[in-house]
């Protein structure tokens, strides 16, 4: 049973990984900066519940706010180039924000034991589940509450008219700002949602992994967080939550035992998922575009 | 309502729209034609704001447009239809409308306290209104990409109507259309006039330009080649030799 609490843990903080950049998604900006906002949340949530002994739901809001204040502060010159030009911006920040991690120390001596991240050894002992004595299920519980909230607000998003004005950017900006959208406020304000759902998601990750270093948030980690979305269709919240689960859970949990095929058969299974579906796995069959 | 003075347009080194000077009145239905490559759309695309001028000005309601983006120019109530349809294929037809109500009089309706007041439901109720005027009732939860070229067409000016324009900007809107399309056309035209919306038709097809403009000018390579009453531009003789070439 501990496996399966600890796989829907996983799946749990990959899916706010994957709907922090669905939100931007649909405005048409492919983002890679969503592992920086991830690991800004980290260390955030983090530091403040090890070094100033926060109590974590304060410290995960910490973290979300951190997230999307980056993410808008960024936005604004980002979202100024679109397209290859804005892969290439976002990819720089992020590497930009993991070499931050590579390097930053900050430590406090707590009796024997020096705690904080020191450089590319990480940050390690977050311990705040264990010292509170919650169990591995009751941890799940914990993130999924969040999962499901931020899945409840997105839903209600895509329903919403902000939610038609984030898609109507991402197909036709040309005509978007001709019917007086503010393209720059709606970008921004993807971004800087997105952001604090990465941040959030960030800092419930280090939590449960309880060691965290520049390396959880790389370049692979961004692939994936628009890998999600995209394998899932970005018709609405589930898709998401249903790619995130056929990665991990199937592709990477469920063929462990093939050993180094397992690699293979990802890139495979990946290729051929998006070929029979092309608009996602839970994409609705569109009409054609003539428009 | 609408003042071009001396406004220009270049492309690296081709003038697209070459100081050219245009005053649209109030109320009026203003024909912008010319041959193929004259200038016309690009004149819309720097009166909408999506070109910045390389040089002259544009007035609206005699304040400077020029330091305004495009979404601000909507505000103030000059919205457009495009030459190759530009819809949101896939919204809905009604939610094509819905994200259009950007006029300053919808925006206070959908802030916070007034929508708990009911602005939400005018809102909803002119959309109907639109959907309505367009014969487009049947069809408004149908994705936009899926009607057919005419519903479209239809669809475009609709959206373009759910900004409460002051100044309207038709481009082209009979491209493709049968004659009996554009007798409908015609009938939008002349009502939206009756409304007290202003537009300015840039259009090929004679049949309707001749038959509902007040006035009528003529572009060639970007400058203004003739104007007047359709009557008056049909036998302007430089407008005979852009059109058909010769003498």
């Amino acid at each position: 049973m501990e496996f399966y609490y600890g796989l829907a843990q996983i799946v749990g903080v990959h899916t706010l990984l994957g709907l922090s950049a669905y939100i931007v998604l649909l405005t048409g900006q492919v983002t890679m900066a969503q592992a920086a906002f991830f690991g800004i949340g980290a260390y955030v949530a983090g530091m403040l519940t090890v070094l100033a002994g926060w109590h974590i739901v304060p410290a995960l809001g910490a973290s979300a706010v951190m997230g999307s204040a980056t993410a808008c502060a960024v936005g604004f010159p980002a979202l100024r180039v679109k397209g290859l030009m804005l892969v290439v911006a976002t990819l720089a920040f992020g590497e930009g924000v993991r070499l931050f991690f590579f390097n930053f120390d900050y430590q406090i001596a707590r009796g024997d034991l020096k705690l904080g991240p020191v450089g590319s050894e990480g940050f390690r002992q977050i311990r705040y589940f264990p010292e509170h004595g919650w169990t591995t299920g009751e941890v799940m519980l914990f993130i999924w509450v969040f999962v499901v909230l931020v899945m409840a607000v997105l839903w209600w998003f895509d329903r919403s008219r902000y939610g038609s004005v984030l898609r109507a950017v991402g197909e036709d900006e040309l005509a978007a700002q001709s019917v007086g959208i503010n393209l720059t406020a709606v970008k921004v304000s993807a971004m800087t949602i997105g952001g604090a759902i990465a941040g959030l998601g960030g800092g419930i990750f280090a939590h449960y992994t309880t060691h965290i270093e520049h390396s959880n948030f790389n370049v692979l980690v961004a692939t994936f967080a628009i890998a999600y979305p995209i394998v899932g269709g970005l018709s609405n919240v589930f898709g998401t939550l249903a790619a995130v689960i056929f990665v991990q859970a199937f592709l990477i949990e469920g063929l462990r035992d093939l050993g180094d095929w397992r690699n293979l058969l990802f890139g495979a299974l990946i290729v051929l998922a998006m070929n029979l579906r092309p608009h996602g796995l839970f994409g609705k069959r569109r009409g054609s575009s003539h428009a | 309502m609408l003042e071009l003075r001396r406004a220009a347009r270049y492309f690296g080194g081709v003038r697209a729209v070459d100081g050219l000077d245009l005053t649209v009145a109030e109320g009026q239905i203003f024909g912008l034609i010319g041959p193929n490559g004259s200038g016309k759309s690009t004149a819309v695309n720097v009166i909408t704001g999506l070109f910045p001028l390389t040089s002259g000005e544009i007035l609206f309601q005699n304040e400077s447009l020029a330091a305004l983006p495009t979404h601000r120019r909507l505000q103030l109530g000059i919205a457009r239809t495009f030459q190759n349809i530009r819809l949101f294929g896939q919204l809905t037809v009604w939610q094509n409308l819905w994200v259009a109500q950007n006029s300053p009089e919808d925006r206070a309706r959908r802030s916070f306290f007034a929508r708990w007041l009911g602005g939400e439901k005018g809102v909803r109720a002119e959309i109907s209104q639109l959907l309505e005027f367009s014969g487009l009732s049947a069809r408004q939860d149908e994705l936009a990409a899926n009607l057919s070229f005419g519903e479209q067409r239809r669809l475009e000016l609709a959206r373009a109507l759910a900004t409460k324009p002051k100044l309207l900007l038709l481009d082209e809107p009979a491209a493709g259309m049968n004659s009996e399309e554009i007798g409908h056309l015609r009938e939008r035209i002349i009502k939206l006039r009756e409304r007290g919306v202003t537009i300015l038709l840039v259009e090929h097809v004679m049949e309707l330009v001749m038959g509902v403009t007040d006035r009528i000018a003529v572009l060639n390579f970007g400058q203004k080649i003739a104007e007047g009453t359709p009557a008056q531009v049909q036998n302007d003789p430089a407008v005979k030799k852009a059109y058909l070439g010769g003498a």
